[in-house]
């Protein structure tokens, strides 16, 4: 069977006074219809960058897309023109954004807001887009669907907005439905709820979904696959489980030791991540990660690692890194019980702290893309 | 014994009452701030006259405002008593024998037409061009808000006197006793103002998440544009119309008084000043009252517009 949406080598640049920024350095991956991805990594390595070059949302200027192709449905989004791409807009791909409280339409009802989709794409007219909305927002498990349809987005509380936003997203039936960071911004009680509806939903229409989100713990249940992203790469790819039984990737086991576990003794200490993130306009020449790295090599800083496949692990098990792959030197660590080279870790903390702080912030917001949705 | 609980019953009315509780749109709710306004409810009050004056002023006035009457020229109004009034000028005469009460009614049709036909004109041009300007950003932006601070550069009046005089003579100045010749220059002197205003409101709305979610729903620019961005720019534009209306008229008086503006005969409350200072030595009622109605309708406009601010601020909630 074809892949829904096929990404090949994407490049994303956003070309400011201080230099280009790397935003999305060379990204791949595919989707079958019906599947479901997951997207994992820190603020400002490219997840969101990644999403919004899918539907070309990219402000332009200052961002473009340099290189790369993506093609949905057997067709390629950066070839097509502006009509054909609106078009596929909110009917073949649909979009959840972060923030439910900013991204309705303060001054229009929800019913007009949900029904803008059915009228532009379904051709609907307004009685039956009306129908169609408040069936949506019964699905979404809205209580008294018909009487809040007409009510405004003040008048509903953040987890009921980000029901309508999913309502939105589902409106049209769409192959593919992006959900970005779709509950940072909610309480962990609603993001349970809306994760169960976002996955029950996905799974009743056969909708493919990419999760994105800097949070393990929501992804763990919801997605078939996980991609982790780092300084605009992609440095491993695995199914779900394989990512957390069987990590391959000194970024990854970093991610996984900074979250508390349930199991672990109390004493435990949760080991950060030390170090900035990459700044995109001149990033590491070697592997990206590995200035943060306390299991790095002389290799590390001179070339940079291929996404290969890595021995004892699953056939589709892909990481970046020269120490798990063939013949490295992490081949066989258990990422639980050795943390690597502690003296490595302490310079690298030492390191930042000696930065003055002005270069510190000036880093900080240089690895930021310029936001194109925050 | 008192109970506290309540039954299933009330609790189900209770349920039913907030679901079924009324809506409020902002603009419903708006309109609830500015009725409890008392400033804002008079300046409504007095401009729903001063409106309906202009309206039926042709069954209202008295007299005919062109119609002369040499030998009752100059009469007191009727308030002031004395030997100079006459029972059938209430308000009095000018020079040429005119009541002036019919005059300032049937000047009240022409303020209102002048405070309104150019703000509805500003109201398009500028709203439009600061819409495109703000939204497509970029040499777009440029070009419009260059053009912009040049007209910005003109002081207001001179311009319009320049336009006036210059135009007066031809036929642009004869169409309708000059009245479209200052519609035109009031509105192409005073656009620039709300064109910046919503050209700040559009830049800093087009980065609203909102916005590009109407973008990844497939929404065309052009319904972005006017579905979208401009019921939210719309409060301050509003302000501004409410206190530019008062402006045109002041300024339309103005130019009537120095002459350039509607021609006499026909009745404005800047000629009747005009007009009326010539025998102010024998009577100040003739320039009095026509100033006493511009204020008036000024003040009015004036509470509202200040009305109208506080209620469409979002953060004045009460």
């Amino acid at each position: 069977m074809p892949d829904l949406l096929e990404v090949k080598d994407l490049k994303t640049q956003f070309f400011t006074r201080d230099g280009v920024v790397h935003a999305v350095d060379g990204v791949s991956f595919e989707l079958a219809a019906g599947e479901t991805l997951g997207i994992v990594g820190e603020s400002g390595c490219g997840k969101s960058v990644t999403a919004l070059s899918l539907m070309r949302l990219i402000p332009m200027p200052p961002g473009r897309i340099v290189a790369g192709s993506i093609m949905f449905d057997g067709q390629d989004v950066l070839k097509m023109d502006d009509d054909d791409v609106r078009a596929i807009r909110g009917h073949n791909i649909a979009m959840i954004f972060q923030d439910p409280m900013t991204s309705l339409n303060p001054v229009l009802t929800i019913s007009r807001q949900i029904s803008e989709a059915l009228e532009l794409h379904m051709k609907m007219d307004k009685s039956e887009a009306k129908k169609r909305t408040i069936e949506l927002l019964e699905m979404v498990n809205i209580p008294s669907a018909k009487k809040r349809a007409d009510d405004y987005p003040h008048q509903f509380s953040g987890g009921m907005r980000q029901r309508v936003m999913i309502a939105m997203a589902l409106s049209c039936n769409p192959k593919l439905i992006l959900a970005d960071e779709p509950t940072t911004a909610l309480d962990v009680t609603i993001q349970a709820q809306i994760l169960d509806l976002l996955k029950n939903l996905a799974r009743e229409f056969r909708t493919a979904f990419i999760l994105i989100t800097h949070d393990l713990g929501v992804v763990a249940g919801m997605t078939q696959r996980i991609h982790v992203m780092y300084g605009g790469q992609i440095v491993e790819k695995a199914d779900t489980n394989e990512l957390f039984a069987n990590p391959k990737m000194p970024y990854t086991w970093g991610l996984l030791r900074s979250i508390p576990r349930l199991d672990e003794s109390r004493k435990a200490k949760l080991l950060p991540i030390e170090g900035l993130p990459p700044d995109l306009i001149a990033p590491p020449p070697g592997c990206r990660f590995e200035p943060r790295c306390q299991y790095r090599r002389e290799i590390c800083s001179q070339q940079v690692p291929e996404l290969k496949h890595i021995p004892n692990s699953k056939p589709d098990h892909e990481a970046r890194c020269f120490g798990t792959q063939e013949g490295g030197w992490l081949t066989s660590t258990d990422w639980r019980r050795d943390v690597g080279s502690l003296e490595q870790l302490e310079a690298i903390k030492a390191e930042v702290a000696d930065l003055p702080p002005e270069v510190k912030r000036v880093e900080a917001a240089g690895e930021l893309p310029p936001p194109p949705s925050a | 014994m008192a109970t506290v609980t309540t039954t299933a019953a009330q609790q189900r009315s209770i349920e039913s009452n907030i679901l079924s509780r009324q809506q409020r749109s902002l603009w419903q709710d708006a309109f609830w701030r500015l009725r409890r306004n008392k400033a804002a409810m008079v300046g409504i009050v007095i401009i729903a006259l001063a409106s309906f004056c202009a309206i039926f002023a042709g069954f209202i006035a008295p007299y005919e405002p062109t119609a002369i009457n040499t030998a009752k020229n100059n009469m007191d109004p009727l308030f002031v008593g004395g030997k100079y009034t006459d029972s059938s000028y209430i308000l009095g005469s000018d020079q040429l024998g005119r009541d002036i009460l019919s005059r300032l009614i049937w000047s009240s049709r022409i303020s209102m037409v002048v405070g309104l036909v150019p703000t509805l004109l500003v109201f398009t041009m500028g709203a439009s061009l600061g819409m495109f300007a703000g939204y497509f950003g970029g040499w777009i932006d440029n070009l419009l808000m260059r053009f912009t601070d040049i007209i910005y550069a003109f002081p207001d009046l001179l311009f319009v006197i320049i336009i006036m005089a210059t135009l007066r003579n031809t036929w642009l100045g004869d169409l309708m006793g000059g009245l479209i010749l200052i519609f035109v220059a009031l509105a192409v002197v005073s656009w620039v103002g709300l064109a910046r205003l919503v050209r700040g409101q559009v830049l800093s709305l087009k980065e609203k998440e909102f916005i590009e979610a109407a973008r990844a729903t497939g929404v065309p620019t052009t319904r972005i544009m006017f579905r979208h961005l401009f019921p939210n720019a719309l409060a301050p534009v509003i302000v501004s119309a409410a206190f530019a209306i008062p402006g045109a008229m002041l300024s339309e008086s103005v130019l009537s008084f120095i002459g350039i503006g509607i021609r006499p005969p026909t009745a404005t409350w800047g000629v009747m000043i005009n007009e009326g200072f010539v025998v102010f030595s024998q009577s100040p009622w003739p320039v009095l009252l026509p100033a006493v109605c511009i204020s008036i309708v000024m003040l009015a406009f004036t509470f509202l517009g200040d009305g109208l601010r506080d209620a469409l601020d979002p953060r004045m909630k009460i």
